[in-house]
């Protein structure tokens, strides 16, 4: 053994820019990625690149003015968050919604869980190597946003879900194409699931990357299929059930390592149950309104207002001053397809919210991700950012 | 939304265990609206967490939020709010801890590490000082942000906006110029005030009747 080895230099950690602008940012993102050679050694994510100040806007406006903000933060997953307002706002109201209004809400609510569902996975696969999925989901969920359309005529900032219940019935033949929608559908999942579930380079990238252990999932205050995929059984539709979730017969799916492979496939049995969810809500449609009969909170139908004197004063009244809500403070927590999403409403008598909080599951994952990806290599940032499904309408508010 | 009895009757059970546990720490708790709220002296709400998260009968594992609201008019302006939840419990709770201007609240960051940017956001939207925080920067406002603004005296509209400034090749701050002022439309209308005494209705000896139109 006569060869020397070169006199070992030291290297000094140097630091990486990553985005604000990426492909695989998922939106704005910075990542100052302090790096060892290939390994990460921390990360710092700077957000707040699309902060709106939503929580503030939302005081200077009416109740019902507020709901489109709520359209606007996960803008992925328009609906959920709209329900999670309107039940805040219902709970200081101590209103109800007709059943009717209930089964839409959770109509709505899954398609919007699917509609998130494949769009996160579809661009998480692409941000792991494979692009097929994203191109034929887009087409899956161009058809769920026709059913938004269809019953708010816009395609995803709805502003449909309305305290009180909905803002409309559902237009007619609307059931019938969602419920043929939900005989197609399964066979795309099971197409999407033969291209990934068992994709050699896809595991190869997923499998035991970013993983979370249950205590560190509960410490991080993960919330949704991020929770679910580090082994804790926890749904809010289950355990604190809402608008008639507890009549509803769905499964949890759970994960078991807390990887990046396991999110997916928690995501994929999830799109499985809200198909279920689907069908049941479509079964069992209440018939009767879609509203609260109280006309100081809800708006008259156009119809009466062409002949009753007063229903446009009561229309009138509410489109400009709107409703006042009773003074006081409440939770509402929803099962948002990104994990608890909750709206913390302070209320002191008036026509606007005097505080109103809205908890955006993204904004703990993504301060999860510096200790996820401790130790990992450069090319698993994209895997793991994509894995906790980030939209930077909710993390940055 | 009625919660069925069992989980209140849990809440009523958590309520005094608490108070009966921290006696000096918690200043009052109570359940409304079926949400169990307890108001903490600023400096035991470091106490109360782990109290909180440790105890058998409690058991409240996950800090799901931490939020600021203010309210300008009370003598310790700001009010931090801490959300936790119980999985074994099923159960929620909310801390509460008053504040002032420049007074620090002792940070979570060593119980919760959830706690880490759920403190930096209300740090950057109030100005709420918590000590013991390894990292307080900003994090939702520009770099370089002045003033906190969800403050209810901070101004909806900001004082500064950007822009890209053709000649100076790069994004300049200006202060912010409104075409119109800005319109905040007070619907409080006094017609609706009418249960409230009239101008000249004092002179009467006799209260007015509740009621009217």
């Amino acid at each position: 053994m006569t060869a020397t080895l070169a006199p070992e230099t030291e290297i000094e950690n140097y630091t990486l820019n990553f985005g604000p602008q990426h492909p695989a940012a998922h939106g704005v993102l910075r990542l100052v990625l302090e790096m060892d050679g290939e390994v990460i050694d921390r990360i710092d994510p700077h957000i707040g690149l699309l902060h709106r100040g939503t929580e503030k806007l939302i005081e200077y406006k009416t109740y019902l003015q507020a709901i489109p903000y709520f359209d606007r933060l996960d803008y992925v997953s328009p609906m959920n968050q709209e329900q999670a307002f309107a039940i805040a706002v219902e709970k200081l109201l101590g209103i109800e919604p007709p059943p009717r209004a209930k089964c839409i809400r959770v109509l709505f609510a899954e398609l919007t869980r699917v509609l998130n569902h494949i769009m996160n996975i579809a661009s998480y696969a692409m941000d792991v190597g494979a692009m097929t999925p994203f191109l034929w989901t887009f087409e899956e969920r161009e058809k769920i946003m026709a059913f938004y359309d269809d019953v708010c005529g816009a395609r995803m900032h709805a502003n449909y879900i309305r305290p009180g219940g909905v803002a409309l019935d559902l237009p007619a033949g609307l059931t019938q194409r969602i419920s043929d929608w939900t005989d197609k559908y399964p066979k795309i999942i099971d197409d999407l699931e033969t291209l990934l579930t068992e994709n050699r380079i896809f595991k190869q990238r997923t499998v035991d990357i970013g993983i979370v252990s249950e205590a560190e999932a509960l410490a991080w205050g993960f919330t949704g299929p991020n929770l679910r995929a580090s082994g804790v059984p926890w749904d809010l539709r289950k355990s604190q059930p809402y608008d008639g979730y507890d009549q509803m017969e769905f499964s949890i799916p759970v994960g078991k390592h807390g990887d990046c492979y396991d999110r997916y496939l928690v995501r994929v049995l999830e799109m499985r149950e809200s198909v279920r969810i689907i069908r049941q809500c479509l079964d069992k449609m209440p018939s009767g309104p879609v509203k609260v009969n109280d006309r100081k909170i809800v708006a008259p139908p156009r119809a009466e207002m062409k002949t009753s004197m007063e229903a446009l004063i009561h229309h009138f009244k509410l489109y400009t001053e709107g409703f006042k809500v009773p003074a006081g403070e409440v939770y509402a927590a929803t099962e948002a397809p990104k994990g608890e999403f909750s709206v913390y409403l302070v209320s002191d008598g008036t026509n606007r919210p005097y505080r109103c909080r809205i908890r955006a599951p993204g904004f703990l994952h993504l301060a999860g991700m510096d200790a996820m990806l401790r130790g990992h290599m450069l090319a698993d940032v994209p895997a793991v950012l994509g894995s906790i499904d980030i939209v930077f309408g909710e993390v940055d508010r | 939304m009625t919660q069925p009895a069992s989980p209140l009757d849990g809440l009523s059970q958590t309520c005094a265990h608490l108070r009966q546990a921290l006696p000096e720490d918690v200043i009052s708790a109570e359940i409304v609206r079926g949400e169990l709220i307890a108001t903490v002296k600023r400096t035991s709400i470091v106490t109360a967490v782990t109290f909180l998260r440790d105890d058998a009968v409690c058991q409240f594992t996950q800090l799901i939020d931490i939020c600021g609201v203010d309210y300008p008019e009370r003598a310790e302006r700001f009010e931090v709010v801490y959300h936790m939840l119980s999985m074994k419990k099923n159960a929620r709770i909310r801390l509460k801890v008053a504040v002032g201007e420049d007074t620090p609240v002792p940070s979570l960051t060593g119980i919760f590490p959830s706690a880490d940017w759920l403190e930096r956001e209300v740090w950057d939207m109030y100005g709420v000082y918590f000590s013991g925080h390894p990292d307080l920067r900003r994090i939702l406002t520009d770099y370089g942000f002045e003033g906190h603004p969800l403050r209810k005296d901070f101004p909806l509209t900001g004082y500064v906006e950007v822009r890209y400034d053709e000649d100076q090749k790069r994004v300049i701050y200006e202060p912010v110029k409104l075409t119109q002022d800005f319109r905040s439309f007070d619907f409080l209308s006094p017609w609706e005030g009418i249960q409230r005494l009239l101008p000249g209705d004092e002179k009467a000896a006799v209260p007015p009747k509740p009621g009217g139109a």
